[in-house]
C-alpha cells in the first residue's frame, strides 16, 4: 500500500545545498511571507519577500529557486514591485523573468532570474511579490473512491522557503478548501484555525533549510482538466468574431470505483456526488451572440446564459455528471462584434483577444488558440504576453481561393491566469472585402449569360447527321401544319360570316347585303382554297407528315363538303327570300341541310383538335 | 404593323407564361425545403430515429475512406461476432449521394460537416420530388395539373413524416428516384425518344440504388404495357419505352451488390420479363399484320395460336415447377407480406414486430393525405377524359399504390406521390371549369348589351372584314404578314368555337365552387403545416413534454450514448434490443450484438432470449458473446411508452421461436402481460424486469410505473451478476456491467445454498452460446 512519505530528495538537497550556502549571500530576505492557496486543484503560491543588499556590489537580478516537482508543473510565474503598505500598496508591472542555469546549483532545481527594474545598490531594500500557478501539485489519495466517498488529496511542501538566500523572519500560510484535515505535519509554531494552516514564523533560517511539510485533507472541488483545447478565433470584416471552443475534459480527480447510482445522486448530490462535476460555467465577453453548446451527436439542452452590460455568463452542464475519471468532449461557440476586439493602429489592424479558456479552475494542458485572418490579410505579426509556440496554416472556407491564413499558438498547462489579452497585428484592404460578393455576382451573371447563350445558339453537332435534318423537317411540317390550321379556321370564320348573313337576312330582308355577303365569301374561300394547296401538297411530299397527311386529307374533303353544304343551304335561303315564301317553309327546307352541316361542323372540329394534338 | 405587335404580344404571353411556372416551380421547391425545417427549427440539426443514425454512419464512412472501401466495408462493430458486410448489403444510393453532395461542396471550399449535409438532404430532395411531380403530371395533364401536383406533394403530410430535416433515410431519395422514373417512362412513352428510354434506365439505376421499393417500379410498369396492349395501344412508343428499360434497367441493377443475381432470380422481376417476351410477339405481330394481306393474316394467326400456345404452356409449366420449387417461392419475405398481409405474422415475426409493417388504420389515411383522399376518385374521371397512355397509367399508379398502403402503413409513402398527382390533375380540372365559365359569363355580360344595342357583332364583324379587306389589298405581295395577320383572326375564332363546346356552369356556381375548391386546398395547406410542425419534427432520440412550468428536454438518450462513447473501452460489446443498435454503433461508437437491420434471426431470438431468462442465464449468454454492457431503455419513472418492458412481449416472442424453451405464456397471467403483482414469477425473475426496476421501488417508496400505471410485482431484489454503471437523468436508459467471472464464482457458492440454484442450472444447459 502506498503511504504518504515526505519527498527524500528533498531533504537530500538540503544537505547537499549547505555546501553553497555563501553563493548569493549579498542578497538577504529580511521579511518572506508565503500563502499557499489549495482551494482548488490549481495551487496558488502567493510570496511577499524584501530583500535587502548587504553585499558591496549592486544586485540586477533575483534568482528564484523551485524544487523539481514544482518546477515541472510551474504554469505561470509573475513578479512585480509593491511599494507602501496596506491601502497604499501599489505594485508595478510584471518584471522579467528568464529561465536561468545557474552554475554549481544543482540541476534539479528550476532556477528563475528576475531582473530588476532598477539596480539594488548596496543597503537598498525592495519588496518584491511573486505568483506562482502550479496545477498537478495535488496527489490524490487514495486515488480511488466510490460514490459515496469524499475526495482526500495530499500536498507537500517544506515549511521553509526554498531559498539561495538567508531569510531573516519567515512565515507560511496554507489555505484548504474546506476545514476538513485527515492530518498535517505538526512543526514548532504551528497553528490550525478554520480552514488554514499557519507555520512560523521562523527567524533566521539559512538558505536551503527545508523541513517538509504534508497536507491531507478534503477537496471536493471537480478537478476538471481539458486535456485539449482548440479556441479557433475566425474574424470575420463583415462585423462578427467567431469563437469556437472544443473541449476534451477529464475529470482528472479520484476516480469512481465500483456502480454509478442515479438513485443516490438524486437523492443526495452533495453527499452521494460530492467531488462531480455537474456545471461550469464560462464568463464570456459582453455582447456574446449567437451562442450555442454541443457535442458530436448534437446540441445539449442543459445550458444557461445570463448576461449583463459587462460580461455573459454561459453556464453549461455535461450530458452526465462526471464522476472521477470520466469524460466527455463539447464544443462552445459564440460571436462577438467586431467592433469590441478588433483595432487599428499606423496602418495595421490588430485583434486584441483574451488568450485562455474563458472557465475557471480548469487546467487546460493544451491549448490551441487558433486565429483566422480573412483571406488577404498580410503582414501578420503576434504579440503574446507570455511565450508560445506559433506555427501557421491556411484555411479554406466560403469562397476561398487561396485559403485564409490562420496563426496558431500553442501553449501548454494553461491556468486562468492566462486569461490575458493578445494581440494580431495584419493588413487587410478594405477593397478585398467586396471580392467575395462580386465573386458572386460575377458568378450568377455568367450562368445567366449561359442560359441565354444556351437558349439561342444552336448546338447540334453534326448539321448533316439524319436526325438533325429530320427535325428541321419536322419543323417544317410543323409550320405547314399551323398554317394549315390557320386556313382553316379562317375558312371557319367565313362560315360562321355566312352563317351571320342568312341572320341578318332574316331579321332586315336584305337579300342584296346578303349576296354581297356571300360573293365576298366566295371570293375569300377560292383565295383560301388556292393557300391550301401548295401546303398539302408539301404535306404529301414530307416523310415527317405522315401520320398527319390522312388527317388533314381528311379534314380538307370535310372541309368541302361542309362548304359546299352550306353554300346549297344559303343559296337555298336566298332563293327563298327572293321568291319571298314563307319563315317555315324555308325553315322546314333547310333543317335537312341544317343537321348535315352541324354535324359536319362536329366532325371538323374535331379533326382540327386531333391535328392540333399532334 | 398591328398583325406584328399581337404576334409579339403572343410571344411575350407564352415567355410569360414560362416565367410565371418557373418562377412557381422554384417557390414550391422553396416551400418543399422550408416546411421540412419545422424539426430544425423547433428541435435542432440532428439526425433522426433509428435507420438514419445507420445512413449517417455508412457515409461518414464513405467520406473518410471513399468509395472502394465502402463497397469492401466489412463492420466489425455490429452484429458480433459475425460482423456485417456492409457493402454488400445496403442500398448506397442515398449514401452515395449525400457522399457526392459533400464532397462537392467541400471542393468548392463550402466546409459544410456530414451531418449537416445528410440533415438537409432529404429537404433537398423533396424539392426535387415536387418538381419530378410536375413533369410527370404535365406529360399526363398538362402544365396546370402539374404545377397543382407539384405543389400538393410539396407538403403532402405522408411524404414529409420520411423527409423532414434529419429524417436521413431511403425513403427520402426513392421517391423523388420514384417519380423521376415515373416521368421518363411517360415521356419515353409520349415521345417515343430512345434518348428518353436511355435516361429513363439510369433512373431506374438509381431508383435500385437508392429503395428496395424499386420492385414496385419494375412491377407496375409491365402491368401497364400489358394494359396497354390489351386495350389495343400497343405503338412503336411503347416498345421504345419498355424493351430498353428492362434490359438496360437489368443490366444496371445487377451492379448494385445488394441487388446482384436476384434482378433475374427472384419472382419480382418476373413480371417484367414476361411482359418483355409478350411486347416482343405483340411488336411482331403487328409488323406481319402490316406485311400480309388480311386473309393471310388470319391464317397465320390461327397457325401460330396453336402452336404458340402449346410453347407457351411448355414454359409456363417449367417456370412455375422452378419458382415452385422454392420454399417461399422465390419471393422475399416482405414482398410476400404484400401479396398476403396475414404472411409476416404468421411465420416472420420480426417483421410484424415493426409498427410500420402494419396494416394503417382510416385516420391516418386521413392524417397522411388529407382531403387528397377526397380529390383522387375525381383525379381518375379526369384521367378518362379523355383516356391517353399516360393517364391510364396514372389510374394504374393510384389503385396499386392503394393496395399497397392498404397493407402496410410504410407504404403510404408510395401513395402520397400518386394521391397529389391525381388532385393535382382533379383541382386544375376543376379550375379550368370552373374559371372558364366564370370568363365565360364576364366576357358575355360585356357583349350582350352591346348585341342587344344594335348590330355590334356585326360591326364588329364588319370590322374585322374590313380590316382584313384592307390588308388583303395592302399586303397582299406579302405572305408573311398576311399568315400573321389570320393568326390575328384565328384566335377569337378558336375562343368562340372552345367556348361552343364547353359545359357552362351558372356563374353564381362557378365562383361558390372555386370559393369552397380555395377552402378545400387552405384547409389543406393548414393541415400540412401543422402536421409538419407537430406530428412529425420530433428527432425521437430527443423528447420534449410541455408542462405548466415550460418545456421540459428528455435527452437521456444521448445522455446515455455520449457516456458509452466517453467512459467505456473502444472494444466493449454493448448489448440491447436490436432497436437501439444503429444508434449505439453510430452515437457511442461501440460494438453491438444486433441492429435494426435485422438479417439474421437467430441472433437476435439470442439476444431476445437472454433478456427473458434469469439473471444467471442471461449473464452466460452474454457472457460467451463477450458483452461487457447490457443496456435497457425505461419509460416508467416519466411515462415514456415506448420503452423494452412495452416490447419485450415481441423479444420473448422472437426468442421462443428459436429456443423453445422460452415460452410466451410463462409471461403471460392469463392471457395479459402485466408486470404488477399478479405476474407470472417468469416474468417478474427475468432480466428484463429486474434491470428495468432496479432499485426503481426507492424512488417512491411504492414502484409505480407510469407507463403501465401500475405498482411494479416485484420490488425489493438484488443483482447478483449485473451491476449498475450509469443511468440517465430521467432513468430512461439505464446501463449495467457484467460482473467479472470471479464473482460469480464467488456467488455461485453462496446461491448453492439457496434454493434456486436447480432450477438455475437447468436453464443454464438451453443457452444457445454453449
Amino acid at each position: 500500500m502506498k503511504r504518504l512519505h515526505p519527498d527524500l530528495s528533498l531533504l537530500f538537497l538540503f544537505g547537499f545545498f549547505t555546501l553553497f550556502s555563501n553563493v548569493c549571500s549579498d542578497l538577504v530576505i529580511s521579511k518572506l511571507d508565503r500563502q499557499i492557496d489549495l482551494s482548488s486543484q490549481i495551487v496558488r503560491f502567493t510570496t511577499s519577500l524584501k530583500l535587502e543588499n548587504n553585499g558591496a556590489e549592486a544586485v540586477s537580478k533575483v534568482l528564484l529557486p523551485y524544487p523539481e516537482n514544482q518546477g515541472k508543473n510551474l504554469a505561470f510565474l509573475s513578479v512585480t514591485v509593491t511599494e507602501g503598505k496596506g491601502k497604499t500598496k501599489t505594485s508595478s508591472d510584471r518584471l522579467h523573468v528568464d529561465v536561468v542555469h545557474p552554475e554549481g546549483m544543482p540541476p534539479s532545481l528550476t532556477w528563475y532570474a528576475v531582473s530588476l527594474p532598477k539596480e539594488l545598490s548596496k543597503g537598498g531594500s525592495l519588496t518584491l511579490e511573486v505568483k506562482a500557478v502550479f496545477t498537478h501539485l495535488l496527489t490524490l489519495f487514495p486515488e480511488k473512491i466510490t460514490q459515496a466517498e469524499a475526495q482526500l488529496v495530499a500536498f507537500q511542501d517544506s515549511a521553509h522557503y526554498l531559498s539561495p538566500y538567508a531569510v531573516k523572519i519567515q512565515s507560511l500560510t496554507v489555505k484548504l478548501p474546506e476545514p476538513k484535515v485527515e492530518s498535517y505535519t505538526k512543526l514548532e509554531n504551528t497553528k490550525f484555525s478554520g480552514s488554514e494552516i499557519k507555520y512560523g514564523p521562523y527567524e533566521n533560517i539559512p538558505p536551503f533549510s527545508l523541513p517538509t511539510i504534508i497536507v491531507h485533507f478534503v477537496s471536493n472541488k471537480p478537478f476538471s482538466v481539458a486535456q485539449e483545447l482548440v479556441r479557433e478565433i475566425e474574424v470575420s470584416h463583415w462585423g462578427n468574431v467567431q469563437v469556437t471552443e472544443n473541449y476534451n475534459l477529464i475529470h482528472a480527480g479520484a476516480e469512481l470505483k465500483g456502480v454509478f447510482s442515479r438513485l443516490d445522486y438524486q437523492e443526495r448530490p452533495h453527499v452521494r456526488g460530492a467531488s462531480a462535476l455537474s456545471s461550469l460555467v464560462a464568463r464570456l465577453p459582453a455582447r456574446a451572440h449567437s451562442i450555442y453548446y454541443r457535442d458530436d451527436i448534437g446540441n445539449i439542452s442543459t445550458s444557461n446564459v445570463y448576461s449583463d452590460s459587462a460580461k455573459t455568463l454561459l453556464e453549461i452542464e455535461p450530458r452526465y455528471p462526471m464522476f472521477g475519471g470520466w469524460r466527455t468532449a463539447f464544443t462552445i461557440g459564440y460571436g462577438l462584434p467586431l467592433q469590441d476586439f478588433l483595432f487599428k493602429s499606423q496602418g495595421k489592424r490588430f485583434l486584441d483577444i483574451t488568450f485562455g479558456c474563458p472557465m475557471n479552475d480548469i487546467v487546460i494542458e493544451n491549448l490551441f488558440v487558433k486565429v483566422v485572418l480573412p483571406e488577404g490579410s498580410k503582414d501578420i505579426s503576434v504579440v503574446a504576453p507570455f511565450p508560445t509556440k506559433e506555427t501557421r496554416e491556411t484555411k479554406l472556407s466560403h469562397l476561398d481561393i487561396a485559403g485564409r491564413p490562420v496563426i496558431v499558438l500553442e501553449k501548454k498547462n494553461v491556468v486562468p491566469e492566462h486569461n490575458k489579452k493578445f494581440q494580431v497585428y495584419y493588413r487587410f484592404s478594405s477593397f478585398s472585402l467586396l471580392r467575395e460578393p462580386l465573386m458572386l455576382v460575377f458568378g450568377f451573371f455568367l450562368f445567366f449569360v449561359a442560359c441565354i447563350v444556351y437558349v439561342h445558339a444552336d448546338f447540334t453537332i453534326s448539321k448533316s447527321s439524319p436526325s438533325y435534318i429530320a427535325k428541321l423537317q419536322w419543323d417544317e411540317v410543323q409550320t405547314a401544319v399551323q398554317q394549315f390550321q390557320n386556313i382553316m379556321n379562317c375558312v371557319l370564320v367565313i362560315h360562321d360570316k355566312l352563317d351571320a348573313s342568312l341572320r341578318d337576312l332574316s331579321r332586315t330582308g336584305d337579300v342584296q347585303a346578303c349576296k354581297a355577303a356571300r360573293k365576298n365569301a366566295d371570293a375569300f374561300l377560292k383565295e383560301l382554297t388556292k393557300e391550301l394547296k401548295p401546303l398539302s401538297a408539301f404535306l404529301q411530299s414530307s416523310p415527317q407528315a405522315l401520320q398527319i397527311v390522312p388527317k388533314v386529307d381528311e379534314l380538307v374533303i370535310k372541309e368541302k363538303e361542309l362548304q359546299e353544304k352550306l353554300m346549297l343551304k344559303h343559296s337555298m335561303v336566298v332563293d327563298s327570300y327572293e321568291k319571298k315564301s314563307g319563315g317555315r317553309d324555308i325553315d322546314n327546307r333547310v333543317t335537312a341541310v341544317q343537321q348535315k352541316i352541324t354535324l359536319l361542323r362536329q366532325e371538323v372540329d374535331d379533326l382540327l383538335e386531333v391535328i392540333d394534338e399532334i | 404593323m398591328a398583325a406584328q405587335e399581337t404576334s409579339q404580344s403572343a410571344i411575350f404571353r407564352h415567355a410569360f407564361g414560362n416565367v410565371l411556372s418557373f418562377t412557381v416551380l422554384l417557390l414550391i421547391g422553396v416551400m418543399a425545403f422550408s416546411i421540412r425545417l419545422f424539426s430544425v427549427i423547433k428541435y435542432e440539426s440532428v439526425i433522426h430515429e433509428f435507420d438514419p443514425y445507420f445512413n449517417y454512419r455508412v457515409t461518414q464512412f464513405l467520406t473518410k475512406s471513399g468509395v472502394y472501401d465502402f463497397w469492401n466495408w466489412f463492420d466489425d462493430r455490429t452484429w458480433y461476432p459475425l460482423g456485417r458486410v456492409i457493402g454488400g448489403t445496403v442500398y448506397p444510393g442515398l449514401t452515395l449521394t449525400a457522399g457526392t453532395l459533400w464532397r462537392i461542396l467541400n471542393s468548392i471550399n463550402i466546409p459544410l460537416s456530414v451531418e449537416t449535409v445528410c440533415v438537409f438532404t432529404a429537404p433537398v430532395f423533396s424539392a426535387f420530388a415536387s418538381w419530378a411531380t410536375y413533369l410527370l403530371t404535365k406529360e399526363i395533364k398538362g402544365a396546370g395539373a402539374g404545377l397543382t401536383a407539384a405543389a400538393l406533394l410539396a407538403m403532402v403530410p405522408s411524404y414529409i413524416s420520411r423527409s423532414v430535416a434529419g429524417s436521413y433515410d431511403n425513403e427520402a431519395v426513392a421517391i423523388f428516384a420514384l417519380i423521376f422514373t415515373f416521368y421518363l417512362y411517360i415521356k419515353t412513352l409520349n415521345t417515343g425518344s430512345l434518348f428518353y428510354a436511355t435516361l429513363n434506365a439510369i433512373a431506374y439505376f438509381y431508383m435500385v440504388c437508392s429503395w428496395g421499393g424499386y420492385t414496385f417500379i419494375i412491377n407496375l410498369i409491365p402491368m401497364h404495357v400489358l394494359l396497354c396492349i390489351v386495350t389495343g395501344r400497343y405503338s412503336p412508343r411503347l416498345y421504345i419505352a419498355y424493351a430498353p428499360l428492362v434490359v438496360l434497367g437489368t443490366l444496371l441493377a445487377a451492379l448494385v451488390p445488394v441487388v446482384g443475381f436476384n434482378a433475374v432470380m427472384t419472382s419480382e422481376h418476373f413480371a417484367s420479363f414476361l411482359v418483355f417476351i409478350i411486347i416482343h410477339v405483340v411488336a411482331l405481330v403487328y409488323y406481319i399484320k402490316g406485311i400480309l394481306t388480311p386473309q393471310m393474316f388470319k391464317v397465320a394467326v390461327t397457325l401460330v395460336v396453336s402452336v404458340g400456345m402449346v410453347l407457351c404452356f411448355a414454359v409456363l409449366a417449367v417456370l412455375i415447377a422452378l419458382v415452385a420449387s422454392s420454399p417461399t417461392k422465390g419471393w422475399s419475405g416482405r414482398s410476400l407480406s404484400l401479396l398476403d398481409p396475414t404472411y409476416a405474422s404468421k411465420y416472420i415475426p420480426i417483421i410484424a414486430s415493426v409498427s410500420e409493417h402494419q396494416p394503417p388504420t382510416w385516420p391516418s389515411y386521413f392524417m397522411d393525405i388529407n382531403v387528397l383522399a377526397f380529390l383522387v376518385p375525381a383525379g381518375i374521371i379526369a384521367c378518362f377524359l379523355p383516356l391517353s397512355d399516360a393517364s391510364s397509367f396514372a389510374v394504374l399508379y393510384i389503385v396499386t399504390s392503394v393496395y399497397f398502403s392498404g397493407v402496410m402503413v410504410r407504404l403510404m409513402l408510395v401513395l402520397a406521390p400518386a394521391a397529389c398527382i391525381m388532385s393535382g390533375i382533379a383541382l386544375s380540372e376543376a379550375f379550368d371549369v370552373f374559371t372558364r365559365s366564370i370568363k365565360f359569363h364576364l366576357v358575355g355580360t360585356t357583349q350582350n348589351p352591346q348585341e342587344n344595342a344594335g348590330d355590334a357583332t356585326k360591326v364588329t364583324q364588319n370590322d374585322v372584314k374590313s380590316e382584313k379587306s384592307e390588308d388583303t389589298v395592302k399586303e397582299r405581295s406579302s405572305r408573311k404578314s398576311k399568315k400573321k395577320d389570320k393568326e390575328n383572326i384565328e384566335k377569337p375564332s378558336l375562343v368562340s368555337r372552345v367556348e361552343k363546346r364547353l359545359l357552362v356552369l351558372p356563374l353564381e356556381t362557378s365562383v361558390m365552387a372555386v370559393f369552397l375548391v380555395v377552402l378545400l386546398g387552405a384547409f389543406y395547406v393548414v393541415h400540412c403545416v401543422w402536421a409538419a410542425a407537430e406530428a412529425y419534427s420530433a428527432p425521437s432520440i430527443v423528447l420534449t413534454s410541455r408542462s405548466h412550468d415550460g418545456l421540459h428536454v428528455f435527452d437521456d438518450f444521448r445522455e446515455a450514448y455520449a457516456w458509452l462513447s466517453h467512459n467505456t473501452e473502444v472494444d466493449d460489446k454493448v448489448a440491447s434490443w436490436w432497436d437501439y443498435g444503429y444508434q449505439t454503433t453510430a452515437m457511442a461508437n461501440r460494438t453491438v450484438i444486433v441492429d435494426n437491420n435485422t438479417w439474421n434471426n437467430t441472433h437476435i431470438a439470442t439476444v431476445g432470449t437472454a433478456l427473458s431468462s434469469p439473471e444467471k442465464a442471461a449473464w452466460d449468454i452474454f457472457n460467451s458473446l463477450d458483452v461487457k454492457y447490457v443496456l435497457v431503455v425505461f419509460g416508467g419513472l416519466v411515462g415514456y411508452p415506448s420503452d423494452d418492458i412495452n416490447k419485450f412481449l415481441w423479444m420473448v416472442r422472437i426468442g421462443g421461436g428459436v429456443f423453445p424453451h422460452i415460452k410466451e405464456p410463462d409471461y403471460l397471467r392469463d392471457g395479459q402481460y402485466r408486470i404488477d403483482s399478479q405476474a407470472t414469477p417468469t416474468m417478474l425473475n427475468c432480466l428484463m424486469y429486474k434491470l428495468s426496476y432496479y432499485r426503481f421501488v426507492e424512488t417512491d417508496g411504492r414502484g409505480y410505473d407510469k407507463v403501465r400505471n401500475t405498482e411494479i410485482g416485484k420490488k425489493h431484489f438484488k443483482l447478483n451478476h449485473f451491476e449498475e454503471v450509469f443511468t440517465t437523468h430521467h432513468w430512461m436508459v439505464r446501463i449495467y456491467k457484467l460482473k467479472s467471472p470471479r464473482n460469480r464464482i464467488r456467488g455461485k457458492t453462496k446461491r448453492s445454498k439457496s434454493k434456486s440454484g436447480t432450477s438455475k442450472r437447468s436453464t443454464r444447459k438451453k443457452n444457445p452460446w454453449q
